[in-house]
Parts: structure tokens; sequence; C-alpha cells
């Protein structure tokens, strides 16, 4: 399995009033191609600094990033701006849509950018946005949709360019908990599918469950990674940071479940 | 890329742009409109000095270039005459007077030119012909006050001047139709010297008795014509030098000089420049509010992987188009507008001074965008994580 990022005691330190606050500390790890990771943690735990530097949108202070054995550090900004487009997808909060967009165009946008929109590239699109449920708003523009049904219009747009690594910031943090499931799902779904590195801060334990492996920060550190999908499950069930015991009964699932135990299907209907 | 993001926020948004549109299209409307205001006021001022037929013109000295204080009597035309390199020259007469009309509840004010047959002043015709006699009754009706009084080659009219206390009716004949030659805000004609110097209003006589030297038979400025034209700044030296008291300037001088031009002219530039100054500053605060609401929709495009240089370019295309839109209609709407406003409105529409003002308006969309353009540049594509 080849390793699509790696950080190597990647260290921000924010100097403010001659003070100096190491928001990421001394972070070193590896996340191979088709893993979907969870980045849990506190406010202020330096999840979310940590994120923009593996997006290449903020410089390590110290040590090193890497996407595909290339090191971010080494780039100049507009090499760094050509290196997201092609290798990084990305879904937000808010503010994940361009509004004068529609659907259709909002995802065929990274397509656009990167100069590869063709017939073919076209058809996969249209092909994603029917698989994530949209096929009937593919002409909506953003404000026409639900928050979930943009934040699944986003994560078409961060897939669609086929990108080594996606990272989401929060993807569900606007939407109720039913549609962050499925949301989440999906999003899990595909980066296996595809092969892709996809990285999740999330507040949201519970949404762990999609994961295969949950890295937890606190005070720019990595506290705990768990890479057990029984204590995973249990992460999720418990909705707790502090260690969830795995219960006896609960047998590690094979494949991921939901929060009833039940089986996922491979994607909801929406 | 730009062209497609800049097309799409355009159309999807053009209620939005094609409002700003028409405020540049009001703006475009008012500049325009100055600018010919300006045009028409200034030839109403100096039309007749503007297209006179010669090289210089020649005023008494210290009188600042004003043709009204302005006396040159017969010697001194002689000796302006008889410098050397002097083709011809025409002594010309100002004053005002009115024509009266039968239709009209008014008179029709204009300005008196008096004029030698067939020496520098008398305008060419473009219909009927020339003057003949220098104490002819015969008058060339300018293009203005053919429009304004319906005169035309052949008529009879009433001149009505105050000479004195009481006001005279003479009755001239109009043997020719000229161009545009107004003088002073007025319609003018254009009479022989001797008529001119007969029917020109005239002070009260205990006035004239007093100013016995200005009762003489004397012009306000001499129009003359030169052996070589391109010689003219020598040719005002010479004549200067040999006439005395006398003050020789070129045409354009002579109009600029022209009592209240220089006043009118400045008043009206300032109303222009204020009017592009608030384009300016329309257009730079509705690309500015516009781009302070997409802050974080612009941190989210250099997020993804957009470049500053198509952020700046799709900017800037939206900003052109918005303003060439706006200009347009502006441009159409004041057209349309001009062709219906009577002839007594002092507007003239030139292609100088139009082009001028559609450059300046152009100008002002990219000007008043700058700061926006500058703005969404520096913003860092952190914001989408929230974190800038």
């Amino acid at each position: 399995m080849t390793t699509a990022l790696e950080t190597r005691s990647a260290t921000k330190i924010y100097q403010s009033d001659g003070s100096s606050v190491k928001a990421v500390n001394d972070v070193s790890i590896q996340i191979q191609a088709g893993k979907f990771v969870a980045l849990v943690g506190p406010s202020g735990s330096g999840k979310t600094t940590l994120l923009a530097m593996l997006a290449g949108l903020l410089a390590p202070s110290m040590g090193s990033i890497m996407i595909d054995g290339q090191e971010l550090g080494k780039m100049s900004e507009a090499e760094l701006t050509q290196f997201r487009r092609q290798k990084v997808g990305f879904t937000f909060q808010a503010n994940n849509l361009t509004p004068y967009l529609t659907v259709r165009e909002n995802v065929e946008l990274m397509l656009r950018l990167n100069n590869t929109l063709d017939k073919a590239s076209r058809a996969r699109a249209t092909e994603l946005l029917e698989r994530l449920g949209l096929a009937d708003r593919l002409n909506h523009l953003p404000r026409q949709l639900s928050g979930g049904q943009q934040q699944r219009v986003a994560i078409a747009r961060a897939l669609v360019h086929s990108p080594s690594v996606v990272l989401a910031d929060e993807p569900t943090a606007n939407l109720d908990t039913g549609r962050a499931y499925q949301v989440v799902e999906t999003f899990a779904n595909l980066i296996h599918e595809q092969n892709r590195a996809g990285i999740m801060v999330t507040h949201d334990l519970r949404l762990c469950q999609y994961t295969d492996r949950v890295i937890q920060m606190l005070d720019g550190q990595v506290r705990r990674i768990i890479d057990d999908p029984q204590e995973i499950y249990a992460l999720a069930n418990s909705g707790s940071l502090e260690s969830a015991p795995v219960p006896p009964a609960i047998k590690a699932p094979t494949a991921k479940v939901g929060l009833n135990g039940g089986q996922l299907a491979p994607l909801p209907a929406f | 890329m730009a062209i497609y993001l800049a097309v799409k926020e355009l159309w999807r948004n053009r209620g939005r742009f094609f409002l700003i549109s028409l405020v540049i299209a009001l703006i475009t409307t008012l500049v325009l409109f100055v600018a010919a205001l300006a045009q028409g006021l200034g030839a109403g001022n100096t039309e007749y000095l503007d297209k006179l037929n010669a090289d210089l013109v020649v005023y008494q000295k210290n009188v600042d270039l004003s043709a009204p204080n302005s006396r040159i009597d017969r010697a001194k035309l002689n000796d302006i005459r008889r410098v050397a390199g002097v083709k011809a020259v025409g002594p010309i007469g100002f004053s005002g007077a009115s024509i009266v009309l039968e239709k009209a509840d008014k008179p029709l004010d204009v300005s008196l030119i008096g004029v030698e047959p067939g020496q520098p002043g008398e305008p060419p015709v473009l219909a009927g012909r020339g003057l003949k006699n220098t104490r002819g009754k015969e008058a060339i009706v300018d293009h203005n006050t053919a429009l304004r009084s319906g005169l035309k080659t052949g008529d009879k009219f009433t001149i009505k001047s105050i000479q004195g206390t009481k006001e005279e009716f003479y009755t001239l004949t109009v043997v020719g139709v000229t161009d545009g030659r107004q003088y002073s805000i007025r319609p003018s004609i254009i009479v022989p010297f001797l008529t001119w110097d007969e029917i020109k209003p005239q002070p009260a006589l205990d006035d004239r008795q007093v100013n016995s030297a200005s009762a003489d038979l004397a012009s306000n400025v001499v129009a003359v014509q030169l052996e070589n034209p391109g010689d003219w700044k020598a040719m005002a030296r010479r004549l200067e030098n040999q006439v005395s008291d006398v003050e020789a300037v070129d045409r354009k001088t002579a109009s600029q000089a022209t009592p209240g031009y220089s006043a009118q002219q400045s008043t009206l530039d300032t109303q222009r420049n204020f009017a592009l100054l608030i384009g300016v500053l329309v257009i730079g605060g509705f690309f500015q509010i516009q781009t302070l609401q997409k802050v974080a929709q612009i941190g989210m495009l250099k997020a993804i992987g957009t470049s500053n240089v198509t952020i700046a370019a799709a900017s800037v295309m939206q900003i052109a188009a918005v303003t060439v839109l706006g200009v347009a209609i502006g441009s159409l709407g004041t057209l349309a507008l001009s062709l219906s406003l009577p002839p007594s409105i002092p507007v003239v529409f030139t292609p100088n001074s139009a082009l001028v003002a559609i450059t300046s308006l152009l100008l002002i969309g990219p000007i008043g965008g700058l700061v926006s353009i500058r703005h969404s540049l520096r913003v860092e594509p952190l914001i989408a994580l929230g974190l800038a």
C-alpha cells in the first residue's frame, strides 16, 4: 500500500506579542492511499492548523510534509497552487461551493482548473453526482440545495479530478445527525473505492465509525492513534475521547456499520 | 478560466450587475451632457472667432483682449494694412440687437456683427450671396439665426436697436445664410460695416458728446490674413512693434479671451470631473462591497487551486463589461435625448469631446475597481478553513 501523505516532525509556531505558541508540535504521521482518517480533538488542539499544513495552505515552521513523495516546503506559491489544484481535494465547513455555478459546473470547475474537462471527464463527473444522489439537481444553483446536498456536491468536487489526498474540514458541522451520517458514509465509501487518502477533521466522534484510523490531537500534539476497528467502533459509540473499553460482546465489524449496529448499505438513498 | 468565471457570475447575477451598469449609464449621460454643454456654450461664445477666416486678431492694447472694450479706428486699420506680410485686413464690430419676429412673442436676441464686404471677417455663405455694399441694408444670417427665426435668403426682417434712449427699427434683407457663427451666446447676423455702425446700439446723446472719441468710426477688432500664415508669431510681434497701441493674437487666444469663456469652461470642466469622480467612487464602492461579500468564496477558490491571476482577470473582465455596457447605454440614451432637444439649448456633440468623455468614462471602471481587485488578491486561501 503506497504512502499518500506523510508528515515528519511537522511543527507550526505562531508568534504573537513576543511570545510563541506551538499550534502543531512535532507531528509525524503517515497515511496510505485508500485510508480514511479522522482527525479529532478539542477546539484549539491544532487539528485545522495541521489540515491547513497538509493542504499546503500553511507552511510548517519546522519539519516537512510530503504528498505523493513531493515535499510541499520546497514549492513556490504558484507551484503550491497548482499542486493543490491537481493533487488535493477539499470540502469545507461552509462556503463550499461557488454560488453562481450550478451543481454540475461546481464539480466541473476542478476539471476546468486542471484543463482536463472533456467528454469522458464530464461523464465521470455526472456519474459521480448521480451516485451521490444528485441526478435531479445537476442544473440547480447551490442556494436551491439543502445543506446535505451542498456537502455532497463538495464531495463530488473534491474527488472528480482524482486527487491523491482529500481533506475535509468539519464537513458535517452544519448538518443534522441523519444527514451527517449519510454524507460521511458516502465520503468514506468513495475514498475507499477510488483509493484516495482521506482526512476528516471532526468534533463528532460518532462519525469516526466510518474511518480506518483516528488521530487524536491535544495541545498541538498527536496524543493517540487508533487503528484497531473495534477500538474505533467503541470510540464512536461512546462519543468520548476518554479511552472507551471495547465491550467484549461487540465483535469488531468486518465492514463499517451504522450506529444502530446494522450493516450499512453501500450508498444511502438520498 | 477567468472568462468562464466572469461570464457565469455576470450572467447569474445579471440583475445586480445591470443595476450598476444603469448607474454608470446615468453618469455617462451626465458627463456627455456636461461635455456637450461645455462645447455648446463654448461654441455659442466663440464660434464666430473660431471660424474666422483670419490668421491674427488685432485688439486695442491694454484691454485684456476684451473685444467690447477694444477700439481700433480707421487710421490704425490702415497702419495694420501697410505692415509688410499682411495680405488682407477687415474691421469687425460686435454689438447686440434684436430681430422682431412676427410670429413669436418676444424678439430674438442676436449678435450684430459688422464686417467689411469681401474682407476677412465676412463668413462664406452656404446659400445666397455675400455682402456687396458697405452701406447696404443687407445681412448674412448664421445657421442658428435661420433656424430660430425661420429667415431665409430674400426675406426682409426688422432689427430693433436702442439708440440713445429710444428704440429704433431697421429693415434688412437676408442675402445669404452661413453656417453656425454664434458669438456671445447668441446667434448672429453679419451686416456691412457702415450699416453696423449705423444700427448698433448707441449711448445716450450726452454720453456721446462726452466720449466723442468712441463715436468715431471704429471697429472692435481687426481680422488679419497673412501672406505666410505659418509665420503668425513673428507677424504678431511685427504688428505690435509697427502699429502703436495694438495687441495681435491668434484665433485660439482670441477665442479663449472672450469674456466669460474661461470661467464658463472651467466651471463645466469641474462639473464633468466631479461626475467622473462620482463614477469612480460608485464603481469602486460597488465592486469593493461585492469583494467584501465574496471574501470567503474567493478564499475557497484559491484553496482549491485557482490562481491570483485568474481571480484578478475575472474581476477586471467583470468591471470592464459592466463599464462598457453602462457607457454604451448612456451614450445611446444621450444620443436619443440630444435628438429631441430644441435648438435653443446649447448642447453640441462633437466626435472629439464625446471621444474624450467616453474614454474617461471607460477608464473610471478599472480605476474604481483597482481597490477591490487589490483586496481580492490579498484574500488568503486559509480563510476557507477559517484560519486567516
